[in-house]
C-alpha cells in the first residue's frame, strides 16, 4: 500500500457540512431560504466527495491533520475506499431527507424547526466526520458529536414520551462511551503509544504484534471494550435505544436511526475491526467468531422481537437492530466474501432502510396512523408510497433484483467460506423472519378491506414521495449494479 | 532576561497602590472602571512574562534578602508549575470584576479592594521561592476571601465564611509548622536550595502529613471538603469563580511545589493513600453533585471531583499524570470559572440557584444556553475541548500507573456526564419555563463568557504551547523526584531520628 497523500481538500466536506448548521440558523426567518441552505450544502458536500472518487478508486489514501492535542493523540481525518462509503451516503440521503423533510415538518406544523434544522445539520457533521476519521480520537470526537447532537432532535416533541426516549438514548450512548469507548482509547494508547488505524489495509492495524504478543488477554479487553463502547451499532444488549428513540419525528428516525447514527455505529465498529486491529490482530486472538455470533444472535432476536410489533416505527427499529448485525456479522466473519457483504450491506440497508421509514412518515402525515393494523386498504390510496415500501421490503427480505440481495449473497458466501454453518444457519431464518414482518404490511395495504375510514385520503406530498421513491429506485439500481460501490471495498479490503 | 522593571514584583506591588488609589475614587460607576483599568494594566505590566523560555529553570528571578538574620528572602521567580497559574490569575481577576458589574451593591469600593489585593495576594503565592514569603502571601489572600464570602454573599454567609476560615487557617497552621521544621532541618527557607536537599524519611513523613493536610484541605479533597460548597454557595459570583479558578489550584499547586520536591520519600510512601483519596474525591463529588438541586451546590461538588482528577494525576509520578494534573487545574480555572459567572448571570434575573426556578431556558435565553452547553461539555471532557485534553492525560497516566487505578476513573468520567447533562438539560427544556420574561445575555455578558469560551477550545484542539511551557518543569520535577525518592529510603533506617540528628547539626 502507498503511503497516504497529504490532502488539505479532505477538509471540505467537512468545512461544507460544518458551516452548514450555521448557515441554517442565520436564516432562520425564511423557511425557504433554511432548507434550501440544506439542500445545497448537501448537494456540495456530495459533489466534493465525488471528485475523490477516482483517486480512491486508483487505490489512493487521502490524510490530512488538522490538530495535534498530544504526539499520537491527533484531529486527523483520512480516507479510504471505506470511508467513501459512508461519505457518499450520507449527503445523498441528507439531500433526500431534507425535501423529505420540508413536507413533514411543514405539513405536520412542527415546532422549533430552526433548532430541528440546526441540529439536523450537525449530526451530518459528524457522519461525515466519522467517515473521515483516520484515528480512534477523531473518530471519537464525531461519534460524541453525533450523540450530543441529536439529542435534541429526539426529545422534540417534548412531551414527557419524548424525554423519556431522548433519555434513554443519551444514557445508553453516552454511557457506553464514557463506560467503555474511553477507557478503550486510552488503554489503546498506553498499548500502542499511539490512535493512527491502518487505513487503506485491513491486514495490520494499530496494534504492533509485539504488543500483541506481550499482552494478549489485555488486547481482548480492549476489543471487547471497544465493541460494548459503539452502542450505536445496536448489537444486543446494546440496542434498546434504538426503538426508543423512535419518539422522534419520523425523517429523523429515516435518516439518523436508519443512516447517520446507527451506521455511523457500525462503521465505526467495522472501521474498528478492519483498520484499528486488522485480520492478523483479529484472527490470532481469536476476536472474530464471538463477535459474529453476538451478531448472529442479534439478527435473529430483534427479528422475532420485530414480528411482535404493530407500531410500525418499532418494528422498522427492530428491523433496524437486525439488519445492523448485518454488516457486524460480515466484518467480523473476516473472509473476504463476509467483509465485502457486510461493507456493502452499510449502503444497501441505508437506501432501503430510509426508504420504510420515508414511507411509515408519509402514512403518518397523510392518516396519522402509526399502526401497522390500521393500514388495511391504504396502498390503493397511496400507492407510490406503499410500492416503495414494497421494494425496500424486498431488499430487506434479501429478494433480487434489490439491493439487499447482493449483501446477503455476500454474507451467505462468507459464512460458507468460514465454515460457519451456524451462522448460515441464522442468516437464512432472518430471511424468512424478515418476510415475516414485511409481507403482511404489504399485503394489508394492497388486499385487505380497510378498517377505518380512508376515504379522503391521497398520496402525500411531491417533496415526501420523490425521495421516497428515488431512494426505492437507488435500492434496485444498486441490485443491478453492486459495483457501485463494491469497487471501493475492493480497494479497501481486498486481501 | 531583562527588562526595565521587576515584572513579578510589579505584579504584586502594583494592585496593592491601585488597591490604595482605589480608595480616593468616589462613585461606585468610576470604583468599577477603575479597578477593570487597573486588572487590564496589571495584564499589560505582565506581558514580559511571554518571553519564557521553555525550559525547566526559574525564570524572571528576584532574589533580596529580607531578613538576613534569619535567612528569609524575597525571592520571586516562575517556571513551568507556576507559570500558566499566574496568567490564570491575571485573566480571570477582570472577568470577576465584570461578572459582578451589577449584581454588588452595597459597598462597593472595599469589595473592589479586596480584590484587588487577592491579586496580589494570588499572584504571590504563585511566584514565591521561599516558605515565608509563600506563607505571607497564603494567609494574605485568606482576609480577603473571607470578607467576600462574609459581606458579600448570601442569607447563610456568616456560617459559610467562617466555615472557610476555619478549615483553612487549620491547614495552614500546619503548614507553618512545616515551613518551621524545614528551617530548622535545613538551614534555609528558600524552595530552592531545599530542593536540593535530602531529609531522613520520618521526618519526611512528618513534614508531608503537615502539609498534605493544608493543602487537602484546600484543594479540597474528600473528607476535607465540606467547607467547599458552604463557601461556593454563599459567596457573590465574582467570590465563587476566584474561589474555584485560583484558590483551589493552590492546594495542587502546592503539592508540587513542596510535596514532590521537598518530601519525595515520603510522597511515594504516602501516594497510594493520596491515590485513594484522589479517587474517592472523584466519585464521592460526582455522586453527590448528581443528587444536588442548587446549580451552585452542584458546579461545587463537580469541583471537588474535578480537582480529584489533579490531585490523582500528581501522586501518579509519570509524566503524563502531571501535566494532565496541570492541565486539569487550567482547565477547571477556565471551565468552572465560566460555569460560575454563568450562574450568576441566571442568579441575577431569577435570584435563586435552585434548579427547579431556572427552568426552560433555551427558548428565551439561547445565547446563555450555548455557552451553558459548551462549558459544560468541557467539564466532562468532551473531545475537542480542553477538559479532555487533561481528562485523558490523567487516564493515560492512571492505566500507565496501573489497570486498577484507570478503571476506577471511568465511573469518575461517566458521573460527571451524567451530572452536567441532568442540570442542563432541565435548564434547556424544563418546563413550565421561568425564563419567559427574561433577556438573553447583554453585551458585558458575552465580553466575560466569550473568554473563557476561546480558550476551551484552544487549550482542546491546539494545546502545544501549553506542553512546551510545562513539560520541562514536568520532566524536571519527576527526573529529580525519580533520583532523590531512592537515595533517601535507602539511608532511612540509619538515621532513625532523622529531623533531630540534623537539626542538632545546623544549630
Amino acid at each position: 500500500m502507498s503511503a497516504p497523500i497529504e490532502s488539505a481538500s479532505l477538509l471540505l466536506p467537512l468545512a461544507v457540512t460544518g458551516v452548514a448548521p450555521f448557515a441554517s440558523w442565520l436564516t432562520r426567518h425564511n423557511e425557504n431560504n433554511r432548507e434550501a441552505g440544506s439542500f445545497v450544502a448537501a448537494g456540495l458536500t456530495f459533489l466534493v466527495m465525488l471528485s475523490f472518487v477516482p483517486g480512491i478508486l486508483e487505490g489512493h489514501v487521502y490524510s490530512y491533520t488538522l490538530f495535534t492535542i498530544l504526539p499520537g493523540i491527533t484531529v486527523t481525518f483520512g480516507l479510504d475506499g471505506l470511508g467513501m462509503i459512508f461519505g457518499l451516503i450520507a449527503p445523498l440521503l441528507w439531500g433526500m431527507a431534507t425535501s423529505y423533510n420540508i413536507g413533514y415538518m411543514r405539513g405536520l406544523q412542527e415546532h422549533a424547526q430552526t433548532r430541528y434544522y440546526f441540529c439536523f445539520a450537525v449530526a451530518i457533521f459528524g457522519a461525515v466526520g466519522v467517515a473521515f476519521s483516520a484515528n480512534v480520537f477523531t473518530l471519537y470526537l464525531f461519534y460524541e458529536v453525533i450523540t450530543v447532537f441529536t439529542y435534541p432532535l429526539v426529545a422534540h416533541h417534548q412531551d414527557a414520551e419524548g424525554f423519556a426516549g431522548a433519555r434513554k438514548y443519551l444514557v445508553y450512548l453516552m454511557g457506553t462511551s464514557k463506560l467503555f469507548l474511553l477507557p478503550a482509547m486510552v488503554l489503546t494508547y498506553v498499548l500502542c503509544g499511539t490512535l493512527e488505524m491502518n487505513l487503506g489495509s485491513v491486514l495490520s492495524g494499530m496494534f504492533p504484534a509485539d504488543v500483541v504478543a506481550a499482552h494478549p488477554n489485555l488486547v481482548r479487553l480492549v476489543y471487547a471494550l471497544y465493541i460494548c463502547g459503539l452502542a450505536k451499532a445496536a448489537l444486543m444488549p446494546f440496542h434498546n435505544w434504538l426503538p426508543s428513540a423512535m419518539v422522534a419525528p419520523t425523517p429523523v428516525s429515516a435518516l439518523l436511526h436508519a443512516v447517520a447514527v446507527v451506521k455511523a455505529g457500525v462503521f465505526s465498529m467495522s472501521r474498528i475491526i478492519l483498520s484499528g486491529f486488522g485480520v492478523e490482530t483479529m484472527n490470532s486472538l481469536g476476536l472474530g467468531l464471538p463477535t459474529a455470533y453476538v451478531a448472529a444472535f442479534t439478527i435473529v432476536a430483534a427479528s422475532l422481537i420485530a414480528l411482535t410489533k404493530d407500531d410500525i416505527k418499532a418494528r422498522l427499529a427492530y428491523s433496524t437492530v437486525s439488519q445492523l448485525s448485518y454488516v457486524i456479522i460480515g466484518v467480523s466473519l473476516l473472509t473476504p466474501m463476509a467483509v465485502q457483504g457486510g461493507l456493502l450491506h452499510i449502503a444497501n440497508h441505508a437506501f432501503a432502510k430510509i426508504t420504510l421509514f420515508f414511507g411509515a412518515g408519509a402514512i403518518y402525515v397523510v392518516t396519522h396512523q402509526k399502526k401497522i393494523s390500521q393500514m388495511n386498504g391504504l396502498g390503493r390510496k397511496m400507492p407510490w408510497t406503499f410500492g416503495a415500501f414494497g421494494l425496500a421490503s424486498l431488499s430487506m427480505i434479501g429478494m433480487p433484483p434489490v439491493c439487499g440481495f447482493v449483501s446477503k449473497w455476500y454474507l451467505v458466501n462468507g459464512t460458507l467460506q468460514a465454515g460457519q454453518i451456524v451462522l448460515l444457519v441464522a442468516l437464512l431464518a432472518s430471511t424468512a423472519l424478515n418476510a415475516g414482518y414485511f409481507v403482511p404490511i404489504f399485503y394489508r395495504a394492497f388486499f385487505k378491506a380497510p378498517v377505518i375510514s380512508i376515504d379522503g385520503y391521497k398520496e402525500a406530498p411531491l417533496t415526501m414521495v420523490v425521495p421516497l421513491c428515488f431512494t426505492a429506485l437507488m435500492s434496485v439500481v444498486l441490485g443491478f449494479y453492486p459495483q457501485l460501490f463494491q469497487n471501493f471495498i475492493r480497494v479497501f479490503g481486498n486481501y | 532576561m531583562d527588562f526595565a522593571y521587576p515584572v513579578l514584583s510589579s505584579l504584586i506591588v502594583f494592585p496593592l497602590v491601585a488597591a490604595l488609589g482605589l480608595l480616593l475614587v468616589r462613585g461606585d460607576a468610576l470604583v468599577r472602571k477603575v479597578t477593570m483599568v487597573a486588572l487590564i494594566i496589571e495584564i499589560v505590566l505582565a506581558l514580559p512574562l511571554t518571553a519564557y523560555h521553555f525550559n525547566a529553570d526559574f525564570q524572571f528571578v528576584e532574589r533580596l534578602s529580607w531578613v538576613p538574620q534569619w535567612g528569609l528572602e524575597y525571592h520571586l521567580a516562575v517556571d513551568g508549575i507556576s507559570i500558566l497559574m499566574v496568567w490564570l490569575t491575571l485573566f480571570t481577576m477582570p472577568l470577576a470584576v465584570l461578572c459582578s458589574w451589577t449584581g454588588i451593591s452595597k459597598r462597593l469600593k472595599e469589595f473592589h479592594v479586596c480584590l484587588l489585593i487577592m491579586t496580589a495576594a494570588c499572584i504571590g503565592v504563585f511566584t514565591a521561592m521561599d516558605l515565608v514569603l509563600f506563607y505571607v502571601f497564603w494567609e494574605a489572600m485568606l482576609i480577603p476571601m473571607y470578607l467576600l464570602i462574609a459581606v458579600w454573599g448570601g442569607d447563610d454567609r456568616r456560617y459559610a465564611s467562617i466555615k472557610f476560615f476555619l478549615y483553612t487557617l487549620t491547614g495552614s497552621t500546619l503548614l507553618l509548622v512545616a515551613i518551621v521544621a524545614f528551617r530548622i532541618a535545613g538551614g534555609t527557607f528558600s524552595i530552592p536550595d531545599l530542593m536540593t536537599q535530602t531529609f531522613g524519611f520520618r521526618f519526611q513523613c512528618l513534614c508531608f502529613l503537615a502539609m498534605a493536610l493544608a493543602f487537602a484541605i484546600k484543594v479540597p479533597m474528600f473528607p476535607f471538603h465540606t467547607w467547599l460548597p458552604a463557601a461556593h454557595v454563599q459567596a457573590p459570583a465574582a467570590g465563587s469563580v476566584i474561589l474555584a479558578a485560583i484558590l483551589l489550584k493552590m492546594g495542587t499547586y502546592g503539592f508540587l511545589r513542596f510535596c514532590l520536591p521537598l518530601t519525595p520519600a515520603a510522597a511515594e510512601y504516602f501516594a497510594p493513600m493520596m491515590i485513594a483519596v484522589s479517587v474517592a474525591s472523584i466519585l464521592y463529588g460526582g455522586v453527590v453533585a448528581l443528587g444536588q438541586t442548587d446549580i451552585k451546590k452542584l458546579v461545587a461538588y463537580s469541583s471537588v471531583g474535578h480537582m480529584g482528577f489533579v490531585t490523582l494525576g500528581i501522586f501518579l509520578f509519570n509524566q503524563r499524570g502531571v501535566e494532565g494534573a496541570l492541565f486539569q487545574m487550567l482547565n477547571h480555572g477556565v471551565i468552572t470559572g465560566g460555569l460560575f459567572m454563568m450562574i450568576g448571570t441566571v442568579y441575577e434575573r431569577s435570584h435563586s440557584r435552585d434548579i427547579q426556578k431556572n427552568l426552560g431556558l433555551g427558548k428565551y435565553m439561547p445565547a446563555f444556553m450555548f455557552f451553558w452547553g459548551l462549558f459544560s461539555l468541557a467539564s466532562f471532557g468532551f473531545p475537542g475541548t480542553n477538559g479532555f485534553v487533561g481528562e485523558i492525560l490523567v487516564f493515560v497516566g492512571a492505566f500507565n500507573h496501573s489497570l486498577l487505578v484507570g478503571a476506577l476513573l471511568v465511573p469518575g468520567a461517566l458521573l460527571s456526564a451524567a451530572y452536567m447533562f441532568r442540570v442542563g438539560l432541565k435548564m434547556a427544556w424544563g418546563q413550565p419555563s421561568s425564563a419567559k420574561s427574561w433577556s438573553d445575555l447583554c453585551l458585558r455578558e458575552w465580553l466575560f463568557l466569550a473568554g473563557p469560551a476561546v480558550m476551551v477550545f484552544y487549550i482542546g484542539l491546539a494545546p502545544g504551547l501549553f506542553f512546551q511551557m510545562i513539560t520541562p518543569s514536568v520532566d524536571k520535577l519527576l527526573a529529580d523526584y525519580d533520583t532523590r525518592r531512592g537515595a533517601v529510603v535507602d539511608a532511612a533506617p540509619v538515621q532513625t531520628p532523622a529531623p533531630a540528628a540534623t537539626g542538632t547539626e545546623k544549630n
